[in-house]
């Protein structure tokens, strides 16, 4: 028994070291107090207003959103706009339907249940206007990436002058978080770009959290409640370990083995 | 085993009883005799159980929800993690239920490996094992694939492409696994209804491992056969299910850490990046779980010896029975096998180590040595060692170094020797 609670202990202290091992094979990327880090992790709902404030004045002009409908912007555990205020937000989107019952494709304001609407037609648009390449889709960028948020956090406050040496073509800038240090696309952030409407101060640092932390919860839209379930669970689990573990050896006394 | 024939008592239970015999089936679950020194490496057939069943359960789930075209795949997962209500626990449990149904796996066949659970007569169990293993990767395999990411697609192309290594007919072999001429939506549909049916060959194959465990019994930490069942054994119910219950319990603690804290962190970044057959990931890996074997594989510099010696290192282990000659089960008599035991737990992990590294200079030296070592081991170490090595004495019965028994008998006690040996 006590040989398994040690093995058991011992397999908890190396899976809390996994996220380690994983993170320190690249670049020290740059880091902030995450607020949905930990076990009771939760967003920070002006930080996610903010975060989508960023997104649609500065990335969603390239960046599409594909998996997001702007009703997920009055959902609890997001940014928690007021329906009223999500749906205004849907309205100043232009949406094509159709086809009408002339068989024609119309243009309508938004609604709560579009999508969000897409920067460009298709790939091949979005590559054309691009240089070649295309911006990822940002529904679940932070998932599909090694260092996730705290990689974005980084490359968006990595642009530098290129070291001597390095040459960079047309359309190409040099950033020390990206992998092989070119990326195409340029510096969209500088201090004072946006103007918040709560009176943060805009600075690339600040607009830099405040839409990852967007990002981070486009890509995870119920981490709230995972956390949430997650501690009920896990307490719940330890409690009836502890029962059954009682049980088990008032039921093993009648025999002379121990367990 | 149960050494009473048993009737029902009441007459509605008898007249059914005659006719399907189910609560004679029932009441030798419940009164199976089981050793009673068994450990909690024993509690893990149990927990197997358990992670088969939440994976056919978490996956019927998800079928419902999942569409299976090359074109929506990808859409249809994230549909699943934001709109179905609960998609998202479910799919996590899934996910990182393949995960530890595989850690399970791998900790009950080392315990084998250590105890001597393949030895005679339990061969058959063993076999079986190495099939419901086989196929368990099969079903993770194509479970992988089924989100349509990036490492599922170029993890499919990696993998099927080893058939190409098979002479003469390798390349339409191929075309046939694909269903065209590449990895594509013929593949994905085909993936998932094996992904779905293989399942449920290995729920049959579980049935047939416990009913062959039922025949001669459990084997347990000293290795030596149960005398007499009135005092060497415990019933089932409720020693062992009681047992079995706080062990499982305990790996749910951990289970529901990966679940609902790090969901992702067993998985790869690229595999959120949909599907592009124009675009080749950096590194493509396979998952924790079968990169000892991808180590192997990449070990060899020819592509079908490489898949050879992959498949090998498989199958050799259900020649394991015959390959191993000592008469003696347990590692706990066997001073020598106990350190190339522990040496071969090593070995498997620096290979799953360097499966996961890129396959070039210093890793790769390292993955052909550990390699090498793997088939010594079975091939040379065990044989020889049966005949070589000079075991400790082995107990009478179960029940003497249970109760105690002289000095020497008492090592035989529980397995607190083996901590020291660690």
């Amino acid at each position: 028994m006590k040989k398994f609670l040690k093995l058991f202990f011992y397999t908890l202290f190396l899976i809390s070291f996994l996220p380690q091992v994983y993170a320190a094979e690249k670049v020290e990327y740059l880091t902030t107090d995450w607020s949905f880090k930990g076990l009771f992790g939760k967003f920070d709902r002006s930080a996610l207003q903010r975060g989508y404030h960023v997104y649609t004045e500065v990335c969603s002009s390239c960046h599409s959103m594909k998996y997001l409908s702007y009703r997920n912007l009055a959902q609890e555990g997001g940014p928690e706009f007021t329906e009223a205020e999500a749906k205004a937000i849907a309205a100043s989107f232009e949406v094509t339907d159709g086809p009408n019952s002339d068989g024609e494709m119309f243009t309508r304001p938004g609604k709560l249940s579009d999508k969000f609407v897409m920067p460009y037609e298709n790939v091949k648009a979005a590559q054309a206007a691009n240089g070649g390449a295309y911006p990822p889709d940002m529904s679940v960028l932070v998932k599909a990436r090694g260092g996730g948020v705290d990689y974005i956090y980084s490359l968006l406050q990595g642009y530098e002058d290129p070291p001597a040496g390095v040459i960079l073509d047309d359309g190409v800038y040099y950033n020390k978080y990206m992998y092989g240090n070119k990326i195409k696309m340029a510096n969209q952030l500088s201090d004072g770009l946006i103007e918040y409407s709560d009176g943060t101060k805009a600075t690339v640092e600040q607009m830099s959290k405040d839409v990852t932390t967007f990002l981070m919860w486009a890509a995870e839209p119920h981490l709230e409640s995972r956390h949430k379930m997650g501690f009920k669970a896990i307490v719940y689990l330890i409690i009836l370990t502890i029962l059954v573990y009682f049980s088990m050896k008032r039921i093993w006394s009648r025999i002379e083995t121990k367990v | 085993m149960s050494d009473h024939e048993y009737t029902p008592k009441s007459n509605f239970g008898k007249w059914f009883n005659d006719r399907l015999p189910l609560l004679t089936l029932a009441n030798h679950l419940t009164d199976y005799p089981t050793p009673k020194n068994l450990n909690y490496w024993w509690t893990f057939g149990g927990i197997l159980t358990f992670c088969l069943v939440t994976q056919i359960v978490t996956g019927l789930v998800l079928a419902m929800h999942y569409i299976a075209h090359a074109d929506m795949a990808f859409d249809s997962v994230e549909h699943i993690m934001r709109d179905v209500n609960y998609g998202w626990l479910i799919r996590y449990i899934h996910a990182n239920g393949a995960s530890m149904f595989f850690l399970a796996v791998y900790i009950h066949i080392f315990r084998s490996l250590f105890y001597g659970s393949y030895k005679a007569p339990r061969e058959i169990i063993w076999i079986i094992g190495i099939i419901i293993y086989l196929l368990m990767m099969a079903a993770a395999f194509m479970g992988y694939v089924l989100p349509w990411g990036q490492m599922s697609f170029w993890g499919a192309t990696v993998i099927t492409n080893l058939f190409s290594a098979i002479p003469l007919v390798g390349e339409g072999i191929v075309t046939w696994l694909w269903g065209g001429y590449s990895v594509d939506n013929p593949t994905l549909t085909r993936f998932f209804t094996l992904h779905y049916l293989i399942p449920f060959l290995i729920l049959g194959l579980v049935v047939l491992h416990i009913w062959a465990l039922h025949v001669p019994g459990n084997n347990n930490p000293i290795g030596i056969d149960v005398k007499k069942p009135s005092k060497d054994t415990v019933p089932f119910h409720p020693y062992i299910v009681i047992k079995d219950a706080f062990a499982l319990l305990m790996f749910m603690i951990v289970f529901a850490f990966f679940v609902f804290y790090t969901p992702n962190i067993l998985g790869h970044a690229d595999n959120y990046i949909e599907a592009n057959p124009l675009v080749t990931p950096a590194h493509i890996v396979p998952e924790w779980y079968l990169l000892p074997f991808y180590a192997i594989l990449r070990s060899v510099p020819d592509k079908l010896m490489g898949v050879i010696a992959m498949l090998s290192a498989i199958f050799i282990l259900a020649a394991l029975p015959w390959l191993d000659t000592s008469k003696i089960r347990s590692a706990v008599f066997r001073p020598l096998y106990r350190q190339f035991y522990w040496i071969l737990v090593a070995d498997v992990l620096i290979l799953g180590y360097v499966g996961a590294m890129p396959a070039e200079g210093l890793y790769l030296l390292i993955a052909r040595v550990a390699t090498t070592y793997y088939f010594l081991h079975f091939l040379v170490i065990l044989p020889i060692l049966g005949f070589k090595e000079r075991t400790l004495p082995v107990p009478l019965s179960i029940t003497e170094p249970v109760l105690g028994g002289s000095s020497n008998l008492a090592a035989a006690r529980d397995d607190s020797r083996l901590e020291k040996l660690k």
